[in-house]
């Protein structure tokens, strides 16, 4: 017999190779090398989170209770991917389109960004899924049970408890790591995804293999099989009719309504055209998985005692033959199914949660809405997090009080007939223009209420109330309100009864509410939009009205994708519009572009919510834009022609004004070096010679004291040093700006260039009180490139700090970061009050000081040095605006470019 | 008591030299170094030469000569111009506003201290009347 420890051995080792592989995988698609982890197979295999603990272990233990029905399970989603045509694909070009992160993200979204409908599925979903991720906590803790009752040594009797509380706290530290390491814009994992892809390899590979043995290992093979499911009672049960229908449909609404479906399916999918592979790939995965179900059931029932666990024979069964590798491996597969689902489960659950109900209560906490200082990114990270730390405990509260009793596939139909109730809502938002917000909000109301009292609240049996009596009279001996005999329906399946009495209500209330009521501006345009999302994709709303400061949306994007995100989108944007630095023209095009990214961070409403506050003022002139748009389609498309032509003539007229100021600018900079040259060389020479006429006078006469001597002559003494700086500089400057410079190009590492420069401008400018903020360990990076030069670059940077940082005390931060692209980017951030905006295009300029000369005391041709320094080195420097004080950035290759 | 004359100067060193030959002289120098406010300095000060540099922090020299003479107690007070930029341009414009003398940077000691002398005797031969 295989014994208990070694099993907890195997466990871990399977745990950890599962972070291992999640990790790897992170690392390619931050890399960019994701190849095969993109394909449609990986898509097919994560799709197979659908086969949870519930269909690993329960199916046998659902064949030996009912028969053949557990197959109603397998032939529902089956038959929905067999016709993704006609619905998957909508909903996948819908969530991609739209950025959609989750089913609540879908439905709020469509019904004009409803903060109530988002709240409301969340909750439905939270407490659908809850129950379920009990189930799966319970499957694992009583695999680990049985293999501990069977431990020849029999004094390991693990604690069903103690095992659940590890399994869930183990997943929400897998969940966490991998589910949030960063807020994409599209919400991918491909860590987890690439995970679940193996564990379903798994869990299909042990099912196969405990399936074979059963076939030909304790039977004869085909033949004798079939006589043995002839005579037993598993092939006994009848079929019915009603009930195959309703469980059929039931799993078929479930792959596209349960939250982690909706994950696999929409949200983590990167290309349409894997729906095709998984239209056939994954019935083919299901109808695998659902081969061996009979024969265990029925070879299960005859060898193993009687009063078996039939939900574990999958387990028990190698157990009892003491088939050690079998059994493992059959463990190994009921692990992988629970734990792949509560990952991915968690996860979705944990967008919607901070998405739909976080966020929006922290927004709304803020009087200064979208503006707060602060660091959003921060919140909706901390906000997940704890999101699944909540969503996995409730998991185990509700496993550690149920006491895990129930039969496991009674739970999953539970869950699924909780999450089904959005499908109204869902199908009629994406196929029917005029379903409103009010029929939405109704129907999924009248559905939850109507599957709480008929199925969920049930299931809790005497303690929720619902004793025999209640049962068989109703509330207050109101016999039209009996839970299982709802209007006087009697003598249904109980099941039958709530899946169609909720599902029917709920559809008659969405459909009655739309009818009744008026969309909204915004709910009518959404409507359109995803009705009709194969004639328009991507032209969502338009911003054209919209009047934002470039810079105020650079720095509320920092904040909410992270600051290297932003400036990155800003910055392509900026060159696709042909532009230098950071600040990009805020076309509304770009405004879409930025919502988009923003919506998959924050969540759609949220995001409209922020940018409408920055972009268009109010809410309400979008909304009153919009009606208009619905309204009278054609007038607008004519008229958002015309706009489009006139801001194209807008901004062809704005290029060639600014041309034409650059060539003006050009020859009159010519006249303006020499006059500044003329300038800078006339001052000291003043001095000088002021100074010498005076001194040679004195000598003269004799009539001056030692100490005037003294400081006059040291005046000369400086100002010739001025000088002689000031030809220095322009010699370098020429020399760099011709390209004739001989660089040293030499391997360094850059945290000593740093220290090397900050030792440097220390020694020079004396103890102002600089502080310094650095994160030495991330500084440690061997760089190719002439040292002396790049420090000459960071000492003229921090001496800026030092002459111009005008906060009480004065702080220098330098963040170092390696790009994937192998480059390197070093930002200077100061806490002083910045650059104004109109002067950060001239600072790089030659003679372009902006304080007066005294203060700087040089020609103004340091960071004009710094820039040729910097493209010789075969980078740049670019002042980067929105970051609180002055900020520069250096960005250099790590190695020299060899051509 | 000796005659007053306003530096509107930024360059330290620049400053303590024009000091030192004109209180060796006699004079009371006092300084300004902001180009924003000369023109009120001037007004609070009344002395009897100023020295006006061009490249002034906030406000050229230009500038605040074409505000000085403009003004009605002003319009004929001696302003010596002393310039780094020493284009014949830069003169014209000097002219065109109104200036008493345009010395260019570096300049003589001895001849700037004349200038300085004969503006002041000029005026005061005008202003004899007033006093």
């Amino acid at each position: 017999m295989l014994r208990f420890n070694i099993l907890v051995l195997v466990c871990i080792s399977y745990a950890t190779l599962l972070f291992v592989v999640a990790f790897w995988a992170e690392k390619r698609a931050e890399a960019g090398r994701l190849g095969w982890l993109r394909s449609p197979l990986i898509y097919t295999l994560s799709l197979s989170i659908y086969c949870t603990a519930w269909t690993f272990y329960g199916a046998v233990g659902y064949a030996v209770r009912s028969g053949l029905e557990f197959v109603t399970i397998y032939l529902g989603p089956s038959l929905m991917m067999i016709g993704w045509w006609w619905i998957l694909r909508k909903l996948v070009r819908i969530g991609r389109t739209h950025r959609i992160t989750s089913v609540a993200d879908l439905i709020s979204s469509r019904y004009g960004k409803s903060t109530t409908l988002g709240v409301l599925v969340t909750l439905l979903a939270v407490i659908g899924t809850t129950p379920y991720i009990a189930l799966q906590l319970q499957s694992v803790a009583l695999s680990f049970a049985v293999f501990g009752v069977n431990d020849p040594s029999g004094a390991v009797l693990p604690d069903l408890d103690k095992t659940a509380l590890w399994v869930a706290a183990g997943l929400a530290l897998f969940t966490s790591l991998f589910g949030t390491r960063n807020l994409d814009a599209n919400e991918r994992h491909h860590g987890v995804v690439t995970a679940i892809a193996l564990e379903a390899v798994v869990k299909f590979i042990a099912l196969i293999a405990v399936g074979l043995f059963v076939v030909w290992g304790l039977s004869d093979g085909l033949g004798d099989l079939m006589m043995r499911i002839d005579a037993s009672p598993v092939a006994q049960h009848p079929i019915h009719g009603t009930r195959w229908i309703a469980l059929t449909m039931l799993s078929a609404v479930a792959l596209i309504t349960l939250p982690r479906m909706f994950q696999v399916l929409v949200v983590e999918n990167s290309d349409e055209s894997h729906l095709f592979t998984a239209g056939w790939a994954f019935p083919l995965y299901l109808f695998g998985m659902s081969l061996f179900v009979i024969p265990i059931a029925v070879v299960g029932l005859e060898v193993l005692p009687a009063g078996s666990n039939p939900d574990m024979f999958v387990l028990t069964l190698p157990l009892h033959f003491d088939q050690r590798v079998l059994a493992t491996l059959s463990f190994l597969g009921g692990f992988s199914s629970a734990t792949s689902m509560v990952i991915v489960a968690s996860i979705a659950l944990s967008t919607m949660v901070s998405n739909h109900i976080v966020m929006p209560i922290w927004l709304s906490s803020r009087s200064g809405g979208a503006m707060v200082s602060g660091d959003v990114r921060g919140v909706v990270l901390s906000a997940r997090r704890l999101s699944i730390f909540g969503v996995l405990a409730l998991g185990y509260l509700y496993f550690h009080f149920s006491g895990g009793s129930e039969a496991l596939a009674s739970i999953g139909m539970i869950s699924f007939t909780g999450v089904a109730q959005v499908l109204p809502a869902m199908v009629g938002g994406i196929f029917w223009r005029g379903a409103t917000r009010v029929g939405a909000i109704g129907g999924v109301i009248t559905g939850f209420v109507v599957w709480a009292y008929t199925m969920f609240l049930p299931s809790f049996g005497p303690a929720a109330g619902y004793t025999a009596e209640f049962l068989a009279q109703g509330p207050f001996g109101l016999t039209l309100l009996r839970p299982q005999a709802l209007f006087g329906v009697e003598g249904v399946d109980p099941v039958v009864h709530a899946i169609s009495w909720s599902m029917a209500l709920n559809t008659v209330v969405f459909l009655v509410g739309s009818l009744l009521s008026f969309p909204r501006p915004v709910e009518r345009l959404q409507g359109a939009e995803f009705v009709n999302v194969f004639e328009h994709s991507g032209s969502a709303r338009s911003w054209s009205h919209g009047f934002a400061e470039a810079e105020d949306l650079l720095v509320m994007a920092q904040r909410i994708l992270g600051p290297v995100e932003a400036q990155n989108l800003f910055q392509s944007e900026a060159e696709r519009q042909g532009k230098e630095g950071y600040l990009p023209d805020t076309t509304p095009a770009f405004i879409e572009r930025l919502e988009r990214e923003m919506a998959g961070s924050v969540g759609a409403a949220t995001a409209h919510a922020m940018l409408g506050q920055i972009a268009g003022g109010v809410f309400v002139s979008v909304e009153d834009l919009m009606a208009v748009a619905d309204e009278t389609a054609q007038m607008m498309e004519h008229s958002s022609q015309l706009e489009q032509k006139s801001v194209e003539l807008a901004r062809t007229a704005r290029q060639l004004r600014e041309a034409n100021e650059k060539l003006t600018a050009l020859s009159i900079q010519k006249d303006a070096f020499l006059s500044q040259i003329s300038h800078e060389l006339r001052t000291p020479m003043t001095s000088i010679r002021a100074f010498s006429e005076i001194l040679r006078e004195a000598g003269q006469t004799g009539d001056m004291d030692a100490e005037s001597l003294e400081r006059f002559s040291s005046i000369i003494h400086d100002e010739a040093q001025r000088l002689t700086r000031l030809l220095d500089d322009l010699l370098d400057l020429s020399v760099l700006e011709n390209g004739q410079v001989s660089l040293n190009w030499a391997r360094a590492n850059l945290h000593d260039v740093i220290d090397r420069a900050l030792n440097a401008s220390s020694e020079a400018g004396g103890g102002n009180g600089l502080v310094v903020r650095r994160n030495e360990l991330s500084e440690h990076i061997a760089i190719e490139t002439d040292p002396d030069r790049l420090a000459q670059v960071f000492i003229n940077i921090i001496a800026n700090v030092r002459k111009y940082c005008d906060a009480e005390t004065p702080v220098l931060q330098i963040h170092v970061r390696r790009t994937p692209d192998d480059r390197i980017q070093i930002d200077f951030i100061d806490n002083g009050s910045g650059i104004a905006k109109d002067k950060q295009a001239m600072i790089f300029e030659k003679f372009s000081r902006l304080t007066d000369h005294a203060k700087a005391g040089g020609a103004g041709l340091g960071l004009a040095i710094c820039r040729e320094i910097m493209v010789n080195l075969g980078g740049s420097i670019s002042y980067l605006p929105g970051q609180g004080g002055a900020a520069f950035r250096l960005d250099l290759p790590r190695v020299r470019a060899r051509d | 008591m000796g005659k007053r004359v306003l530096l509107i100067e930024d360059e330290p060193n620049i400053i303590e030299a024009i000091r030192f030959i004109l209180s060796r002289d006699g004079w009371t120098v006092e300084t300004h170094a902001d180009g924003a406010t000369a023109v009120a300095a001037v007004d609070r000060k009344c002395p009897d030469v100023i020295i006006l540099d061009v490249m002034l922090p906030n406000k050229s020299g230009f500038e605040i000569l074409r505000e000085l003479r403009a003004m009605p107690d002003h319009a004929s007070r001696p302003v010596l111009m002393l310039t780094a930029r020493g284009q014949q341009k830069d003169r014209d414009m000097a002219e065109a506003v109104g200036v008493s003398h345009f010395m260019t940077k570096p300049f003589s000691n001895t001849e700037m201290l004349d200038v300085v002398r004969r503006l002041a005797a000029d005026a005061s031969g005008q202003d004899d009347g007033h006093g």
